[in-house]
């Protein structure tokens, strides 16, 4: 569910849509710099997984059922800046061919969704992968908590962008309030969800994760008369 | 359309009047128009409460009290986001995924995001595909997701996903590589667009700009 046309004022749209431009176009030479020419397949393939693992319903109860955000999942597995790429075209596409999300508000739903969702999980991803001990296990642990809080964070963002040009009459209090405790709730089955996906991803291929790069322990050399 | 105040109430029915038209030119079913409408319903629902919380002025309609400056600012949200939604659903009906990246490679999108959406658009069945086998490859083993205990095992489905997804990436880029890639993607031939073309397009955006206006002078 993404903001429409009409919801958020013209100036803070596209100031929004501003700093949302130049987050992509930093993450472009990010991406350039890791993945190099590279970029386009990678970010595009994972661009269709994030695409299609929306539209893979999770049962909560009585019926109702959620889906994968995957902002932190996708900034965890290939990288920040082709995850920012990554969701911004998914969102584009959406916007575009699916009328999800109004065309004058891009720029406020990419700013959520492909900059504070991905950055903010990555940077909470780095931070616990620190405090925790170096092994497989804390990557999906770190995984989890980013994605936990990464949720809310898009939510505040949107808060904010409310309390600026917001254009209808709820204060911006009870908006701020419904929209954090609601997303700290998909918050947390999005980090169980990220959670699980990470720490499969590890399982069989721990050297595509971007978030373990680095994190190699030297070859061990065992002779039989050891 | 969107910078229009909601006061100027005769603006909104002149702008819905020209898209329903110009969905009757296009020969699209006004039911496929509200079925991919339907897209907007929660945040419908959201302007639908606001008359009835807020503060401010009072008015009563039959046994409704009613908030006038959250009716006001309801109204506006159901017919910019409607509008927005209905011209968004214009668009893609009438234009080809192929046409849409080649207008935004002209409107100076980055060449690499507009080759990342073609690259998404390519193979969004093929990966849809992927996890439709998964699901029916579950299923056969009498697997059913019921509740939060099966998150584990959908959440392995979508690693796995992710896994394949990327690892089709890597091929296709060995592939391209193969074919004599070097990181520029040829450009796509340019097609001459007539002034005639040119005039047809504008026309829709011509007109609720006239409208617009029209509507400030004379309001």
């Amino acid at each position: 569910m993404h903001i429409p046309d009409g919801f958020i004022d013209i100036p803070t749209s596209a100031a929004f849509a501003a700093i949302a431009a130049a987050a992509v176009a930093i993450s472009l030479k990010g991406a350039k710099s890791s993945l190099d020419e590279k970029t386009a397949p990678l970010a595009g393939l994972t661009a269709t997984f994030i695409f299609a693992v929306q539209m893979l319903n999770f049962p909560v109860a009585a019926g109702t059922s959620g889906h994968l955000l995957g902002g932190a999942l996708a900034a965890v597995l290939i990288g920040p800046f082709a995850a920012t790429l990554a969701i911004t075209v998914v969102l584009l596409m959406q916007g575009l061919l699916f009328a999800d999300g109004g065309l004058s508000a891009m720029g406020l739903n990419v700013f959520n969704m492909s900059v504070v969702g991905v950055w903010v999980g990555y940077t909470i991803f780095l931070l616990v992968k620190k405090l925790l001990p170096r092994s497989k296990s804390s990557i999906a642990i770190a995984a989890t908590i980013g994605a936990l809080l990464s949720v809310p964070a898009a939510a505040a963002s949107f808060g904010l962008q409310y309390a600026l040009g917001g254009t209808s009459t709820f204060s911006i209090g009870a908006v701020f309030t419904a929209m954090i405790g609601t997303h700290i709730l998909i918050g947390i089955g999005e980090a169980i969800i990220t959670g699980f996906a990470v720490a499969a991803v590890m399982a069989s291929r721990s050297d595509l994760v971007y978030g373990f790069k680095g994190e190699t322990t030297p070859l061990e050399v065992r002779t039989h008369n050891e | 359309m969107v910078a229009t105040p909601i006061s100027e109430w005769q603006a909104f029915i002149a702008f819905l009047a020209l898209v329903i038209t110009a969905s009757l030119i296009a020969k699209i079913e006004i039911t496929t128009l509200l079925k991919r409408a339907v897209i907007e319903v929660p945040f419908i629902l959201f302007a639908i409460l606001m008359p009835f919380f807020g503060t401010g002025e009072k008015f009563s309609v039959g046994p409704l009290d009613l908030y006038r400056a959250g009716l006001l600012a309801g109204a506006s949200i159901v017919a910019k986001g409607t509008l927005g939604v209905l011209c968004a659903v214009l668009l893609s009906t009438t234009t080809t995924a192929r046409e849409l990246l080649r207008g935004l490679e002209r409107l100076r999108l980055p060449i690499v995001m507009v080759q990342i959406a073609s690259f998404m658009l390519r193979y969004i069945n093929v990966i849809s595909d992927e996890m439709q086998r998964m699901k029916v490859a579950r299923e056969s083993r009498g697997f059913e997701a019921t509740g939060i205990k099966h998150w584990k095992i959908l959440a392995t489905s979508a690693a796995a996903l992710f896994i394949r997804s990327y690892e089709r990436g890597e091929r296709v880029h060995l592939a391209m590589l193969s074919r004599g890639f070097d990181g520029n993607l040829p450009q796509s031939e340019l097609r001459r667009v007539g002034v005639n073309v040119w005039l047809k397009a504008l026309s829709i955006s011509i007109i609720a700009l006239l409208i617009s206006i029209l509507t400030q002078v004379i309001g």
